[in-house]
């Protein structure tokens, strides 16, 4: 893909993204810096596979910012006036829907939200049609989350604006791989080198899918572990190492990222009983001080205390299950003004 | 159509305006209580640390510098193509009744400078707020003045000024490129060239 850019002295020139950020030799002497061009490669946010290390970053660097805003007495900027987001919230969520809220009016864009329980979904309107209705009042980003793998995909057939995917099904959590990395690249710098653990219900985690994808572009080493259950056949292919047993499994970490026993995509009797899960695979302080004093403790939420994790490891110093929950709201300011700047990129009618 | 450059600034130049547009801050403000700099990135940032450092020199007093990132307050953000990255806004301090004295490089359409205001409106409520830059080119679209200049250069509109600092290019001077081929894009301007998406 070629994209042209503009250097700060309005040099325009072709350049493939690859070479972006790189100096230009001026004919006479000293070379100057060129100007980045902040853009991202896609239109939409489905997901994390296949999302160029370049991309990554860049939202990790906007993110920064935006973490800076939100210490202001006045937490808004104006960039996205004028523009409207729907957020279709197809399945519960708090922390997700609250924080693509906040991010969109913080960016000072109109908001409107829309979950499944008060709406025509009752009535059976279909996805496609409930889509073509709220577009047909002009808006131009859709923010969703649907327990359908690919709905937010799908949305990108049917309609012209802006989709972020906010979790579908078993698939991705983009904005939530995005949050987790921001969190372990505060800490760590750069990730290259770095192991990270992801420890519970691989099988049915989109977060799990989004970290992995996200932090294996940037060269960190992932290790899955949990009950061979909840272990997806042929994970390894993802390029992560696979871990039964959760002692063996902490040995060199440098974060830990624990998931949610999700009781309610456990359709099947896939755990013997959530006792002895949490013998098994449940982080505790025991296990955290054998892994080390300067590991870090992330869960994405919401927490089962006393399952998954103890609360004296998830309220301890090495968790940065907090900061998370902040770092997602600048993560996803970040993502909202990437996609929505820039060109034509906007569907104004 | 051939490109000239003509040099009309080097570092010694440079260095004297910048020392001469500290002392008109001091002389304007009588002295340099409740004053701020806040230079607007990139390049003002370095020029509001050599302002502050020239006034240190005559009045022994050490102002407050901050940095402003004005790419959230830009005008053109859902029409241009060319989007910087964006930066760290870092001011560490209340400007609430404060003299803000904003600084940049290159004054030219007024727009950066409008952003910059809103930016800081964002942030608090300055006493004042006053602006300096090294170069004014003129072509204003919006009703903007500088309150201290380094020099003034009057220029056609196809003409870029390329004002180059130390601390981020390794070399002080300010160019002028005349007769060039290279266009800033701007709003309203024809905007989709070689992009094979």
């Amino acid at each position: 893909m070629r994209l042209l850019i503009w250097t700060y002295n309005g040099t325009s020139q072709a350049k493939t993204r690859k070479t972006m950020g790189t100096t230009v030799k001026a004919k006479d002497g000293a070379p100057r810096k060129a100007r980045r061009a902040a853009q991202l490669s896609s239109r939409h946010l489905l997901g994390l596979e296949g999302m160029p290390a370049e991309d990554i970053q860049l939202i990790l660097e906007t993110a920064v910012p935006f973490k800076e805003i939100l210490e202001r007495p006045i937490k808004k900027v104006p960039p996205l006036r004028g523009m409207t987001v729907v957020n279709l919230f197809y399945e519960p969520s708090t922390r997700t829907r609250i924080s693509f809220e906040l991010a969109e009016k913080r960016l000072s864009a109109d908001v409107v939200s829309f979950t499944t329980s008060s709406s025509s979904v009752q009535k059976g309107e279909t996805l496609k049609d409930t889509i073509k209705n709220i577009e047909a009042m002009k808006t131009d980003v859709v923010v969703i989350r649907h327990s359908f793998p690919g709905a937010a995909h799908y949305l990108t057939t049917c309609c012209s604006s802006i989709v972020i995917n906010a979790g579908d099904g078993a698939h991705e959590h983009p904005t939530q791989g995005l949050l987790d990395i921001y969190t372990l690249w505060e800490k760590f710098g750069s990730l290259k080198g770095r192991t990270i653990l992801i420890v519970g219900d691989i099988a049915h985690s989109r977060v799990a899918r989004s970290n992995i994808f996200g932090l294996v572009t940037l060269g960190a080493t992932v290790r899955v572990c949990g009950p061979p259950t909840l272990i997806p056949v042929d994970v390894d292919k993802l390029g992560v190492e696979v871990f039964y047993d959760l002692d063996q499994a902490l040995a060199g970490v440098d974060a830990i990222n624990v998931l949610r026993i999700q009781k309610e995509r456990q359709s099947g009797a896939l755990l013997p009983s959530l006792r002895e899960y949490t013998l098994l695979f449940g982080l505790n302080r025991e296990r955290l001080r054998r892994a080390g004093p300067d590991v870090v403790v992330m869960h994405p939420g919401p927490m089962n205390r006393g399952v998954e994790i103890t609360p004296e490891v998830a309220d301890g110093p090495q968790s940065v299950i907090l900061s998370q929950v902040t770092n997602g709201l600048a993560v996803r300011m970040a993502v909202l003004y990437l996609l929505c700047g820039g060109g034509k990129k906007v569907n104004r009618r | 159509m051939s490109v000239s450059r003509q040099k009309v600034m080097d570092a010694a130049t440079v260095r004297r305006a910048i020392t001469r547009i500290g002392h008109e801050i001091l002389e304007r403000n009588g002295g340099a209580r409740d004053l701020i700099l806040i230079g607007i990135k990139s390049r003002g940032a370095p020029l509001a640390d050599r302002i502050a450092a020239a006034i240190e020199q005559v009045e022994k007093v050490k102002l407050p510098v901050g940095y402003l990132d004005i790419t959230f307050y830009r005008d053109d953000f859902q029409t241009a193509f060319d989007q910087p990255v964006v930066q760290r806004t870092e001011i560490l301090f209340d400007i609430t009744g404060k003299t803000v004295v904003l600084v940049d490089d290159v004054l030219y359409t007024g727009r950066t400078i409008r952003s910059a205001l809103d930016a800081l409106t964002d942030l608090g409520r300055p006493r004042a707020i006053q602006l300096a830059v090294l170069i004014d080119r003129g072509h204003r679209e919006l009703p903007i003045r500088a309150d201290f200049v380094g020099k003034n250069i009057p220029t056609t509109a196809n003409e870029q000024v390329d004002v180059r600092l130390k601390e981020i290019d390794k070399t002080d001077s300010v160019v002028i490129e005349r007769g060039s081929t290279r266009k800033k894009l701007r709003e309203g301007d024809s905007a989709v060239i070689d992009m094979d998406l």
